[in-house]
């Protein structure tokens, strides 16, 4: 039987702001335990929240970039359970019909190159809980409280789901990821858990109407988790329900050097989150000049920017998506490709060794000593035959370590490309020095030209254009 | 439609109370006397009124985001005797499953 | 017994200002009062007479440098328990926050040390603030300052003794339900629970959060002025605080309530409620008129729905607030368990009082799946039909005169076995904070040498009318003057 998979998709992004969600407390990563915190993000008796309004905005911004509507009047509730890392017994969070943003959808790329809409239902504001840290031996936990109300983003996908494989999982949680970097909103960081990826799988007959069980999938550390990880569940789902089993409702984690998925915590019962309105918040009302106030500050967006790249500077996809990834590279390139005559060229020099230069120095490329006018002059000088593309190679790392334009760095060193007059009389003489060589050749050994060329090469220290000397080397040998 | 003791029980677990077998016998009569007062709110057509959360109509509060002094360490671990003192945070029994 | 006790917090504050006493000569004079007669009142859970003699000291070393030493220089106050103090152990008279000392001070008790009161220590209540006898507390009874066999009332039962008992000027309480109200009855005070937001609640430990307001207990009404001067106004601490400016509500005072249009709605004179204490309050309607008042009826038909109501709301806000005593941060728990969810169901059985644990249920039960629409949704919209009733009847009059309570202070011990019936002593006071309106309680009697109190309730921020109806009322009479015999 074939099976169709479905992935509902519900992100949680901690937002960067100075400070927490409902206090003064620094919003920040790491550091020592119970440094950040005060009696509101501790939960103390007395202690009441207080809106931050830039984690608002950032949770407008969001949801206006994945095409929401906005509630004009937003309601924040009490989800009440108990847990060691939730010090009030509740999480401030939004509950039925009025999150900041409802009804919007997030655009994907297929691999064929056609667009998808995944539909999204709901985007709102929450608090982060605190942490429990575990050290083998020592027989309990001990509590930190310094993530305690640090604002936290969710994003949740439509029922039924739009995401049909671990490949579309992945590609929506890339995009969703450039679309918070793009917004400033978050930094993304899947590894160290401020964006929280949770594909929740599940599996049906191919024409099937009913959905199958779906599982909950956590700590899934990377795009590739992601993509293994909902098709290994996939798989799994596919396997037990062959074997006439059925599926588990639960949380699963994910163990990234076997490859699998492993049930965390079953789903004992429906939950009793109780929620009800937070009587310590007032409703926000939003009005219409403030919701576009914040529409203008909302920039082109990762698909579109790699969509105009493509059609503008005539880039294949995966030079455009790499460049779109982020705004600044983007940007950087944009400016370096303005009057170059080649844009792709700027593109591989980026992507090429740029982008080597640049992971050596553990730095992006458009922060790296050679701006984007010096790239661009470097491409000219390229195309307008001032230098070859071998000595550009050697070039760019000097300009990278000396922060040097290319033209002065070409006056510096007396660089100069070999013109095709000196470049014949070159040929010339390394044919008339090597008679053997050239008896070989005529003999049908072709592979003896290389070595003329090397030759030649070397004689112009590398000053010749290749095509010049490939040309002229066979016009010579021809005339023999 | 009145609460059994199990129910009370349930609901207790909910709430994280555990409760001995006297206080089920105590609460779940005195569940079920209030239970039948709430009932006499059904008799009320409310379905066009809308719920008062807040009673008194204000705008809701934004602050800026800016950030304010935390609390010193040493006075947040002051609050409970069951610290640990080395890493800096309290003490609870090992929390499994994470 | 010393003279300093008997006077008011205003004349205390024009005394120590004018030089005429200092504040240390005050506040040793209320310590010493406490020494002699808190064995009997039980009032005081924590006396603080090392930090009360150090503020009053910086009182007097202001004035002595010429300094503006605050509308309530020198002036003794008694803190109800249930408001974060700085250093100081803060119970809510519960055994779950035992050993509890906040790193911070509640808005109200900064504002009031600001404006030069001497804070004496924390006063009991009914367990975080649940019950209207203060037998709830998980500490010890207090005992009413006119006759020790009866309750204070509650859940401000420290606050009322205290300030009745003359062991403070005056006192701040808190208002979920009538908790301020009900003992300022029970004690023969004033007692005004303010317009909900009108005074900052951070620090309050939360029992309703939408029905909380904390509020002054003092023996005149120009007392209660005072201090709400000093505490009213927006706190950015506080989402639910008003911005609205703050008049000086002593300007209001003007004895003057000629014309002023007072309602008498006939369902709060109805056969839940004695005739000894209808005829009080008849009585001084009868006064009001002679001083210039229009009496009108009124009605509110939806008033017998509000205990209802305010039964599921109240504890659905509070099984919410109280979830956070789980013993991880702060306060008692239990010493052995052996995951959290033992930690916490063993720390919060042992913790909280048999009250407490009621309410809890009851709350956790309203909110529950299955439930919500018809207990607290239901109760949320009959919220509103009640916040109409009073638009109404605001509509035809300035405020609405009642009584207090049902009858005067009631016996320690008579109702405890009976929560319904101890219940019942608030169905006065519950349709004010549902509403979120200012109410406030005055002494109009005494039957059988108890207080009978009196209530006037007015719309959002209509303090000043109340207050000047309440001190007109006693420019007339002499019921506050009186001093109970200890």
């Amino acid at each position: 039987m074939e099976y169709e998979v479905s992935v509902g998709m519900e992100c949680h992004a901690e937002l960067l702001t100075n400070s927490k969600m409902f206090c003064g407390c620094e919003n920040a990563f790491g550091g020592d335990a119970n440094t950040r915190t005060c009696p509101v993000c501790l939960g103390l008796p007395g202690s009441l929240p207080v809106f931050n309004k830039a984690a608002v905005e950032h949770v407008i911004r969001t949801a206006l970039a994945l095409n929401c509507e906005i509630s004009m009047h937003t309601i924040f509730h009490r989800k009440n359970y108990f847990y060691p890392d939730l010090p009030k017994g509740y999480q401030i969070s939004q509950y039925g019909q009025t999150p900041i943003g409802i009804n919007g959808y997030l655009e994907i790329e297929t691999p064929e190159g056609a667009i998808k809409k995944i539909h999204i239902t709901r985007v709102h504001l929450e608090e982060d809980t605190g942490k429990s840290i575990h050290i083998d031996g020592l027989g309990y936990s001990v509590m930190d409280y310094n993530r305690s109300g640090v604002p936290l983003m969710e994003i949740v996908t439509e029922f039924p789901p739009d995401v049909q494989s671990g490949e579309e999982a992945a590609q929506y949680a890339e995009n969703l990821r450039s679309v918070l970097l793009y917004l400033g909103v978050s930094d993304g960081r899947m590894e160290q858990g401020s964006l929280r990826v949770e594909p929740n799988p599940s599996v049906r007959p191919e024409g099937s109407e009913k959905y199958g069980v779906k599982t909950e999938l956590k700590n899934l550390n990377s795009f590739r988790a992601v993509r293994l990880g909902v098709e290994y569940e996939a798989a799994r789902h596919v396997e037990v329900l062959e074997s006439g089993g059925v599926i588990v409702q639960g949380t699963y984690g994910w163990n990234d050097e076997k490859g699998e998925t492993f049930l965390q915590r079953p789903k004992e019962f429906e939950q009793e989150y109780r929620y009800f309105p937070e009587p310590d918040l007032i409703p926000i009302d939003f009005d219409e000049d403030y919701i576009e106030r914040l529409r203008v500050t909302i920039p082109e967006l990762p698909l579109a920017k790699k969509r105009r790249l493509m059609e503008q500077y005539g880039l294949p996809s995966s030079d455009a998506a790499l460049l779109a990834q982020d705004q600044a590279s983007a940007a950087y390139f944009e400016k370096a490709a303005k009057s170059a005559g080649d844009p792709r060229a700027v593109a591989n020099w980026m992507s090429g060794d740029l982008t080597r230069l640049a992971n050596a120095a553990n730095t992006p490329v458009y922060a790296t000593p050679i701006t984007a006018e010096n790239l661009r002059e470097l491409v000219t000088l390229i195309e307008k035959g001032t230098i070859t593309g071998k000595i550009a190679k050697s070039l760019i790392e000097d300009m990278f370590t000396t922060g040097k334009t290319a033209s002065a760095l070409v006056a510096e060193k007396g660089l100069k490309v070999t013109g095709a007059d000196e470049a014949l009389s070159i040929v010339q003489k390394v044919i008339a020095a090597n008679p053997d060589v050239v008896a070989k050749i005529k003999a049908g050994n072709e592979k003896s030209a290389g070595f003329l060329v090397g030759q030649i090469m070397k004689e112009a220290k590398g000053q010749a254009r290749p095509d010049d000397v490939n040309r002229l080397l066979k016009e010579e040998l021809d005339k023999l | 439609m009145a609460l059994t003791p199990d129910d009370v029980r349930k609901v207790g677990s909910l709430a994280r109370l555990a409760l001995s077998d006297n206080e089920i016998a105590r609460l779940t009569p005195q569940l079920n006397d209030l239970l039948a007062q709430f009932a006499r709110l059904q008799e009320l057509n409310t379905d066009d009124v809308p719920p008062t959360s807040h009673a008194v109509p204000v705008k809701a509060l934004l602050r800026e985001d800016v950030t304010a002094p935390s609390l010193p360490r040493e006075e947040v671990l002051r609050l409970s005797p069951h610290v640990d003192e080395y890493i800096g945070g309290f003490i609870v029994p090992q929390v499994i499953g994470e | 017994m010393n003279e300093i006790l008997t006077l008011t917090a205003a004349a205390i504050a024009a005394k120590v200002k004018a030089r005429e006493i200092s504040a240390r000569e005050v506040t040793e004079a209320f310590l010493a009062r406490i020494e002699a007669v808190d064995n009997d009142i039980q009032a005081f859970v924590t006396v603080t007479p090392e930090a009360s003699l150090k503020a009053a000291d910086a009182v007097d070393a202001k004035i002595a440098a010429g300094e503006d030493a605050g509308s309530l220089a020198g002036a003794p106050v008694a803190l109800k328990d249930n408001l974060c103090t700085r250093g100081i152990e803060t119970t809510c008279s519960s055994k779950i926050l035992r050993g509890f000392v906040p790193p911070y001070n509640a808005t109200v008790v900064e504002k009031l040390a600001s404006a030069g009161a001497i804070a004496l220590g924390k006063v009991n209540l009914d367990e975080f603030a649940m019950g209207s006898s203060t037998e709830n507390s998980g500490l010890f009874p207090t005992r009413n300052p006119w006759d020790l066999t009866k309750v204070p009332g509650g859940s401000s039962g420290g606050s009322a003794a205290a300030v009745a008992s003359l062991e403070a000027s005056v006192a701040l309480g808190s208002d979920t339900g009538g908790s301020i109200r009900q003992p300022a009855a029970f004690c023969g005070l004033v007692g005004l629970k303010p317009t909900y937001g009108r005074v900052s609640r951070y620090g309050l430990v939360a029992f309703a959060s939408s029905l909380d307001q904390i509020g002054p207990l003092t023996r005149t009404a120009e007392d209660a002025a005072l201090v709400l001067n000093v505490i009213a106004g927006q706190d950015s601490r506080d989402s639910t605080s008003v911005p609205r400016p703050v008049p000086d509500y002593t300007k209001a005072l003007t004895g003057d309530i000629r014309g002023l249009k007072i309602g008498v709605p006939i369902e709060y004179f109805a056969e839940g409620i004695s005739t000894e204490v209808r005829a009080f309050v008849t009585t001084a309607i009868g006064i009001l008129r002679g001083l210039g008042a229009e009496i009108i009826e009124v009605s509110l038909p939806y008033t017998d729905y509000a205990l209802a109501a305010y039964y599921i709301v109240a504890p659905a806000e509070a099984s919410s607030n109280l979830a956070r005593y789980d013993g991880v941060r702060f306060g008692a728990r239990v010493t052995s368990a052996k995951d959290h969810i033992e930690l916490f169901e063993n720390t919060r059985d042992e913790g909280f009082g048999a009250e407490v644990k009621q309410r809890i249920l009851t709350g956790t039960y309203a909110l529950s799946a299955g439930y919500y629409d018809a207990y607290y949704a239901k109760a949320q919209k009959v919220r509103t039909l009640i916040r109409r009733d009073f638009d109404a009847a605001f509509e035809k009059v300035d405020a609405i005169i009642s009584p207090t309570t049902p009858t005067p202070a009631f016996g320690l011990g008579e109702k405890s076995d009976d929560p319904l019936a101890m219940k019942l002593s608030d169905i006065c006071t519950i349709p004010a904070n549902m509403a979120g309106i200012p109410a406030l309680s005055l002494c109009c009697g005494f039957l059988d040498g108890l207080p009978v109190g009196m209530q006037l309730q007015g719309p959002a921020f209509s303090e000043e009318t109340l207050l000047n109806i309440a001190h007109t009322y006693q420019l007339e009479t002499d019921w506050h003057t009186r001093r109970p015999t200890l």
